[in-house]
């Protein structure tokens, strides 16, 4: 059994969660520069210039990218053949966050869902993370992380469909979550579709979607056309950047797809603004 | 599509000339509120009681900023989504409030006060906060510190760079630039 020591587990993740808040990643920063290229508005295309600039600055004066800094959202696969040493993994997970938002002076936003109180005092600095646990084979912990703002997510939706209403529901469905969030995810946007399963299953995989790097394509070529075709189609809603109007609305389509009950046909579309904050490390 | 520079207060005069899509660099002081705050503002409308700024004229950003490094006046700031300041916006601007910067799409209700009452909804670049920091010269808490990033904070800002997206003539740029590039099958 390979071990991992807590505290390297907690220096290792504090240190991505920093970085992620100010470095926007190169498969988002090169997905920008491409829509402010290919953009036929010239109000939309002033905004892109400002995303980027906005990214470079960022980067180079070590700054929060956006002041929604976001839920700190995890998805960890844990090797069956690796334990960590000193304490648990959850804890380390969440200590790392806590400890980053803290000392990156990020925006604590976790409150309570009644009351709305922040919960910096007692449950801690923008805690609880939100850490999605899968068992693997081998001894690494590989962990995708990802600053998941409001804005975007508050737009996201879930639905189950009928069979009989397949692709053609599926389509339908996500062009009227898209077409109904107009300006306010923050476009150009990166559209994460799960679809199948169950109904958690098909929302945790629109999330897990967005984790994937934008411009590469999906495994499976039939994905990979449907996700192309639902990108045309929602570039025709002509929202643009910020909503200005525009040809640039969606920067990418991720699909995930599992199996699901034979009664059942689940999809669920997690929006990404396009500050696209994520990032990885395998330990 | 034009572009202008404007230093607050505003007046009547100022906002009617702006149609959407117009570019303002604002200029002097703007205020910040969230939804909590909004609801302590209408609160004390309602109650006959004394605001913690001058209302007339005035513009409200919608944001909470990140906490500011040691010797800066604000983290990064750029603007949260509107509507959740939609029920509370139409009161403000009854009483003299003249903008708003916000993103995101506004409910018929703010429209309508816009157009009656000479107000204008501004649109800054949702994402953009570490590039619209840069406008922001000082930044102090003047009502309610409890709500820590929804505090009531008053802000100097030099060119600080908006878009109009509802004018006082009834216009919605989010509805036009969607039209303009909208692709029907």
């Amino acid at each position: 059994m390979r071990e991992i020591q807590y505290d390297d587990l907690v220096k290792s993740v504090k240190a991505m969660v920093m970085h992620t808040a100010s470095h926007l990643p190169e498969d988002a920063l090169k997905a920008i520069e491409k829509a402010y290229e290919e953009e036929k508005s010239e109000v939309a295309k002033s905004v892109l210039k400002q995303i980027l600039d906005n990214a470079h600055l960022a980067a180079d004066e070590d700054r929060p990218l956006c002041q929604d800094t976001g839920l700190a959202v995890y998805f960890i696969n844990v090797g069956e053949d690796v334990k960590v040493v000193g304490g648990s993994i959850r804890d380390a997970i969440n200590e790392a966050t806590e400890q980053a938002y803290k000392e990156g002076y990020l925006r604590a936003s976790t409150c309570d869902c009644f009351d709305r109180h922040n919960l910096k005092d007692e449950v801690g600095y923008n805690l609880p993370a939100i850490i999605h646990f899968d068992l693997v084979p081998g001894d690494k912990i590989e962990i995708e992380y990802a600053a998941k703002g409001g804005g975007s997510e508050n737009v996201s939706r879930a639905t189950v469909l009928a069979p009989a209403q397949g692709k053609e529901g599926i389509k339908n469905f996500v062009k009227q979550v898209i077409s109904d969030a107009g300006p306010n995810p923050c476009p150009p946007i990166i559209v994460g579709v799960g679809i199948g399963g169950t109904f958690e299953v098909a929302a945790k995989s629109s999330k897990h979607a967005l984790f994937r790097e934008a411009g590469t394509p999906n495994p499976d070529p039939d994905l990979d056309a449907f996700e192309k075709e639902l990108r045309e189609e929602l570039n025709k809603l002509g929202i643009g950047a910020m909503g200005m109007g525009g040809t640039q609305t969606v920067l990418a389509v991720h699909i995930e797809k599992n199996p699901c009950h034979i009664a059942s046909l689940p999809v669920s579309v997690n929006v990404q603004c396009h500050s696209s904050r994520h990032s990885h490390i395998t330990l | 599509m034009a572009e202008y520079h404007m230093t607050t207060p505003l007046t009547d005069e100022d906002v009617s000339k702006l149609q959407a899509g117009d570019i303002v660099y604002l200029n002097g002081t703007i205020y910040t509120a969230r939804d909590a705050a909004h609801k302590r503002l209408v609160d004390l409308i309602e109650a006959g009681e004394e605001l913690p700024f001058d209302l007339q004229g005035s513009v409200i950003y919608f944001v909470g900023p990140t906490p500011p490094k040691p010797g800066e006046p604000i983290g990064s700031a750029g603007p949260t989504t509107s509507y959740r300041m939609d029920s509370y916006s139409p009161i403000l601007i009854e009483h003299g409030q003249k903008g708003m910067i916000g993103k995101g799409k506004r409910n018929q209700a703010v429209k309508d006060a816009c157009v009656k009452h000479k107000a204008v909804y501004f649109g800054a670049t949702g994402g953009a906060g570490a590039l619209i920091a840069k406008a922001i010269k000082s930044a102090e808490v003047i009502a309610y510190p409890e709500l820590g990033p929804e505090a009531i904070r008053k802000l100097e800002v030099e060119e600080f760079p908006v878009t109009v997206i509802n004018d006082t003539h009834g216009n919605d740029l989010y509805e036009m630039g969607r039209a303009k590039y909208e692709v029907k099958d």
